[in-house]
């Protein structure tokens, strides 16, 4: 103890002592934390666990029945890929109300209890059914998605899937890091504002085709350098304005101090 | 005669020999003698020590324009590289070069030539991204170029010469930069040289006659490429480079203009002298500016060319933006309300892309290209000025110079209110709505605002001048009175400070002429009163000698102010000296002046 | 007026900046005090230490040799490389992902070469080299009058050598040739210029019959292939065989969008459509870019480049945005093997607006 009294003024003390006062509350707070809940699953009936599932967590804004309300649309014919793309990539269940739900990275559910889900809402009505991973592996022809996806997707995701603006505050997200299956989901259910193209419009190969041309661009190939967000002109002027406009600057009076 | 007879037998044959201990007379050293030789044929020792010996006056906000100097020799030489690989033709090809999302993608030869640089010629990408990144620092140095010449007032006689060459200098330049950005015919740039044919339509009567001629028949044509491509590599830079050596030239003619201080005048230039100084400086410059801009460009992606994709009519990208310094066009287009179409008689008159599009550019360039001669129509000064204002001392210039770039900032933030949208979780129509009442409400204030702080500034520093800094030290008197002593201005110090000249409004002529008969005075007269009244009306004059000493004796015997060193004559005031019932009593040197008695 | 906002007693109010007179014009004269501050000329020189001290020389010396020296290594790092590194290999470096070894190494290299040489000059001038202030002096730019004077005469006597005003023969030809010789050369570049418009930005690929096609894969497509929600991009059928492909593909690019009928408010929209499937022209009316981003819930149609929106449900409507007139609709129907095909051309001209629309 004497010799921890002693070093009290010594200059590390205060680090050390932010570091353990950081290192306790931190702690203290994951173990206190209330964890998100766990749904429950009962038996090993798929659908009567969907079903379950559903009442607990979807029926509140989509109707006990899937009939929608005024929260949310009806579900009725949306198909089990609609629910594997909205619930695998975290959109939903939806904590509240939103312009639009976004991606997120905490997934409420395990893939048995998404694919229990998926299989009650399949029941309710015929729709889009999670793909065959044949057309969602991304082994496709890339140069062919380029341009499928330059003509049907870039005008709202951008030229490299980093996401773009549309009306009152909605948005087309970043395509990036993105799973084929979810991407093939995406597109073959139409979720909020996207436009539906089925297989008719772009069929499983020109989806696989695009699939790749993203995946491609998830290698994160960057010849020139950083991308600042692949946003086009306008990041590269902000940069030359901050960066290089500000470095030569820094040069400049550099130059101009008299020395020492 | 023998003719080999020598004439003075043997010595005489090591007559002309060369003593090798004698000094070498004549025999120069090697660059003398480059020097010498180049002298004999040019006589240009006499201007070339005229040049070397040449002052420069040391500030980083000169160093601005030599940054667009330097930018400007980056992109030539750059160039020049990239012409030897980039084929400007809209002819259609296959790829299959190595960069596999485009192979078998049909494509114009010019983009494919800008992929092939990009990823197949050694060194092609490195060059083509300093090619355009030092386009961009060209035309951002530029600007702020011009922001410093404009704020300090160095656009005033003699140089309303090279302030209207350098805004016809900025115009060429982002007009260079849209050419240069369009030729690989990428999906971004193409979508730009559609909106270009759109702006061109849209001129009333002519349109679709001008943009015909210009892209060759319809768009996309294959004639628009080529074109851009002799604008871009022969036509504009020609330009540039001949306006811009009228633009230096002018500046050594003129000699640089210099920020007021001590031992600079206004028939003076203080600094440094080229040879050896800036020579050492500009040139070290010159490599950092290359330098920063390499580095910039090893480490940063600009115009991924090769992610956009070729150009073609039907796809197009989400945030189509141009390159910056054409922002404030394009956000002048999506704020420009779309009410002003009008159909009549068969005739359409799109007001609403034609004048965002072609009348704001020239309209703004022309107002800046004006300025000069506007001011000197308003103060009626004709002298020539060498010294630079402090943006402070000229608060109106200063205010309006906010002003217009406020206008500008938000019709070009308006260019990114898409990408404004999705980074900050915004709704874009909220957005581009409240970007178009900034547009109006936002300049007047920003003018009035800097005004004030102008202003306020300049109290500031005659405060400074008239009761000196705080020196925190407390002085207690024998009557025990408390007073903290404050330091004057060291007299360097304070030149700086009280230089300036604080313009007056102009005076309308006599109101009643020779016979007495009042005259109205002409319109351009009286406009021009009340512009000059605008301008200089309320103004903060510099602290002058007597209002310091009259600082002396100010009431307030709070203040005990040390005497200036300079400072001839008696010292009074201060509590221990006089009551303040006394602070005006004649004191006994005014009783009886003698005016030639110096004090 | 000064700032004291007092007028000042005898104060001579056509010089800016007059004294203050504390004696209240009792006195003649200033009373020995400057109108103005002068110039206290300039400030005393300050020695460096490389001025002062060999030793902090020296170390300048080395500093600045030192930034060469790295700019000579910088040099022989690019070249190396240049021939060494493989144009094609990709490394991980942080910050930039999968970065291009050849770029990074060349650029750098080369940035570091050049930004060390600036480096060092301009160290080396600031500690080594004097730094004295010295005044050169100006004159005005004004020539002396003399100057002036003798320019003016040899004008004067130039021209009346030239006997130019006893010959207004001359004068007046030579005005006309000067005024005329640069004609050519403005007629050749002008009168090449072309070809007119004619009829062209009225018209666009689309004849009646014509089928519609995907882009760009160029197959026909079924009426039942389009769901409610699904956009499809367009083109005409056979416009690959144009000879202007391209310029073709400007003017005619089309979407298709399917809308539960109940939801199309204008009864020309839902005829000149077939069972709630329209199409309309995608260039956009403002100036040109292609309008593709479909909402599919609001059915609004959002144009990337000025935020024009079209409303789907009112025949394309504008509801925002810069551009003026909606977006054309083109008039489709089915063919005999329910394939979609055009009923009839664009019935007006698409894209930007021009004088003689209409």
């Amino acid at each position: 103890m004497k010799a921890l009294a002693s070093r009290r003024r010594h200059p590390a003390a205060i680090v050390i002592l932010l570091l353990l006062g950081l290192m306790a509350t931190g702690g203290l707070y994951s173990l206190l934390a209330p964890k998100s809940a766990q749904a429950a699953v009962a038996s090993a009936d798929d659908l009567t666990t969907g079903r379950k599932l559903f009442l607990a967590n979807c029926a509140t804004c989509h109707g006990l029945n899937a009939e929608g309300t005024k929260a949310g649309p009806s579900l009725v014919g949306v198909g089990a890929a609609a629910v594997d793309f909205q619930v695998g990539t975290g959109r939903m269940p939806l904590a509240g109300p939103a312009i639009q739900a976004s991606r997120s990275d905490t997934i409420k559910f395990n893939d048995a209890q998404i694919a229990s889900l998926a299989a009650y809402v399949a029941t309710l009505g015929p729709g889009p059914s999670v793909p065959d991973s044949q057309f969602t592996s991304g082994d496709g022809n890339i140069a062919r998605g380029n341009q499928l996806f330059k003509v049907n997707c870039a005008m709202c995701h951008n030229f490299a899937g980093s996401g773009g603006a549309l009306t009152r505050g909605k948005f087309a997200p970043s395509l990036r890091n993105v799973s084929g299956r979810h991407m093939y989901e995406a597109m073959v259910t139409g979720p909020q504002s996207m436009p539906v193209f089925n297989d008719t419009n772009l069929s499983p190969t020109d989806k696989n085709d695009i699939i790749s041309y993203m995946h491609e661009l998830d290698k994160d190939q960057n010849p020139g350098g950083m991308t600042l967000g692949n946003l086009g002109p306008v990041s590269e002027g902000m940069f030359a304005w901050i960066f290089g406009l500000g470095l030569m600057i820094a040069a400049a009076v550099w130059l101009g101090t008299k020395a020492a | 005669m023998s003719s080999t007879a020598t004439p003075n037998g043997a010595a005489g044959l090591r007559a002309n020999d060369v003593d090798p201990d004698a000094p070498k007379e004549g025999r120069t050293p090697l660059a003398g003698g480059l020097a010498s030789w180049v002298d004999e044929r040019t006589g240009a020792a006499k201007p070339v020590d005229y040049l070397l010996k040449k002052v420069f006056p040391d500030h980083w906000s000169f160093m601005l324009g030599e940054i667009a100097m330097f930018s400007l020799v980056i992109v030539l030489v750059t160039g020049i590289f990239l012409t030897f690989w980039f084929v400007p033709s809209a002819g259609q090809v296959v790829y299959n070069g190595s960069y596999v999302p485009l192979k078998g993608i049909a494509m114009s030869e010019a983009f494919k030539s800008t992929v092939d640089i990009s990823f197949d010629v050694r060194g092609g990408l490195i060059m083509r991204q300093i090619h355009h990144w030092s386009a961009l620092m060209f035309i951002v140095s530029i600007t702020v170029h011009m922001f410093r010449v404009f704020f300090t007032g160095a656009f005033r006689k003699p140089r309303e010469i090279n302030w209207v060459i350098g805004t016809i200098l900025s115009l060429l330049a982002i007009n260079e930069g849209f050419a240069g950005y369009s030729l690989p015919d990428d999906l971004l740039s193409g979508t730009g040289l559609r909106a270009a044919e759109g702006f061109m339509q849209s001129i009333p009567v002519l349109g679709s006659y001008v943009a015909y001629f210009v892209f060759g028949g319809a768009f996309p044509g294959e004639a628009i490429i080529p074109r851009l491509y002799t604008v871009h590599v022969l036509l504009l830079p020609a330009i540039i480079v001949g306006l811009f050596t009228a633009h230096i030239v002018l500046v050594a003619v003129h000699k640089h203009t210099q920020y007021p201080g001590p031992g600079r005048t206004n028939d003076n230039v203080v600094g440094f002298p080229f040879m050896p100084v800036y020579m050492a400086k500009a040139g070290g410059f010159l490599f950092v500016v290359f330098g920063i801009t390499t580095l910039i460009s090893a480490l940063v992606t600009i115009n991924p060319i090769w992610m956009y994709g070729p150009y073609d009519p039907s796809p197009v990208t989400a945030g189509s933006q141009p390159d910056w310094y054409m922002g404030f066009a394009d956000g002048a287009l999506r704020l420009f309300p779309g009410f002003f179409e009008f159909h009549a008689f068969g005739f359409t008159l799109s007001l609403n892309v034609f004048i965002p599009a072609l009348v704001v550019m020239p309209l703004l360039y022309s107002i800046a290209g004006a300025y000069p001669f506007i001011e000197s129509w308003v103060t009626g000064d004709k002298r020539e000025h060498h010294l630079l204002d402090r943006p402070r001392n000229a608060p109106t210039r200063t205010g309006l110079g906010v002003m217009a770039i406020s206008f500008y900032l938000i019709l070009f933030f308006a260019a990114g209110n898409d990408l404004i949208a999705i980074k900050m979780g915004l709704s874009i129509n909220d957005i581009t709505r409240a970007l178009q009442v900034m547009l109006i409400v936002v300049p007047p204030l920003a003018y009035w605002v800097t005004k004030r702080i102008a202003l306020s500034l300049q109290r500031r520093d005659r405060d400074l001048v008239l009761h000196g800094r705080e020196s925190g030290r407390l002085v207690r008197t024998a009557e025990g009175k408390f007073f903290e002593v404050h330091e004057p201005l060291p007299e360097h110090e304070r030149w700086a400070l009280v230089q300036h000249e604080a313009l007056t409004p102009l005076q309308l002529n006599a109101r009643v002429d020779a016979n007495g008969v009042r005259r109205r005075g002409s319109l351009n007269e009286r406009l021009r009163a009340k512009v000059s009244s605008f301008y200089f009306a309320e103004g903060v004059h510099p602290v002058t000698p007597a209002e310091l000493a009259a600082a002396h004796h100010d009431g307030t015997a709070r203040e005990a102010i040390a005497p200036p060193q300079d400072w001839v004559g008696q010292v009074h005031g201060g509590a221990d000296e006089r009551p303040e019932s006394d602070a005006y009593a004649p004191h006994e040197h005014e009783v009886d002046p003698d005016p030639n008695v110096a004090r | 007026m000064n700032e004291q906002g007092t007028e000042p007693m005898g104060a001579d109010e056509s010089q800016p900046g007059t004294a203050l007179r504390l004696d209240r014009g009792h006195i003649q004269g200033h009373g020995g005090i400057p109108e103005r501050f002068t110039d206290p000329g300039l400030a005393p020189h300050v020695h460096r230490l490389a001025d002062r001290e060999e030793r902090a020389a020296r170390r300048a010396e080395r500093q600045v040799a030192m930034l060469f020296g790295i700019s000579i290594v910088a040099t022989i790092v690019f070249l190396v490389a240049y021939f060494a590194v493989d144009l094609h290999t990709y490394a991980f470096i942080p910050g930039i992902g999968q970065a291009n070894l050849s770029n990074v190494i060349l650029g750098s290299s080369l940035g570091v070469s050049l930004l060390c040489i600036g480096l060092g000059a301009i160290h080396w001038a600031k500690t080594l080299m004097p730094d004295t202030e010295v005044a050169e002096q100006r004159h005005p730019q004004r020539s002396s009058d003399e100057s002036r004077r003798a320019t003016v005469e040899t004008m004067k006597a130039g021209a009346e050598a030239s006997q130019l005003a006893r010959r207004p023969l001359i004068k007046y030809a030579l005005g006309g040739a000067l005024g005329l010789f640069a004609l050519p050369l403005v007629v050749q570049l002008a009168g090449s210029l072309g070809p007119l418009p004619k009829a062209e930005l009225s018209t666009t690929f689309w004849r009646k019959g014509m089928r519609l096609m995907r882009d760009p894969e160029l197959t026909p497509i079924k009426a039942s292939d389009v769901t409610i929600g699904s956009v499809f991009h367009v083109m005409p059928e056979g416009i690959d065989k144009s000879a202007h492909f391209l310029e073709e593909k400007g003017k005619a690019a089309v979407l298709l969008m399917r809308l539960d009928p109940k939801d199309i408010l204008i009864a020309k929209e839902r005829d000149w459509g077939h069972d709630g499937i329209v199409a309309y022209s995608k260039i956009c009316t403002h100036v040109g870019c292609p309008v593709g981003l479909y909402e599919q819930q609001t059915h609004h149609l959002l144009c990337p480049c000025h935020q024009s929106t079209f409303d789907v449900t009112q025949d394309c409507k504008i509801i925002f945005g810069p551009a003026h007139r909606p977006l054309p609709q083109l008039k489709i129907t089915v063919d005999a093997e329910g394939y979609l095909m055009a009923d009839s051309p664009f019935r007006e001209a698409v894209g930007p607006s021009f004088w003689e629309r209409g």
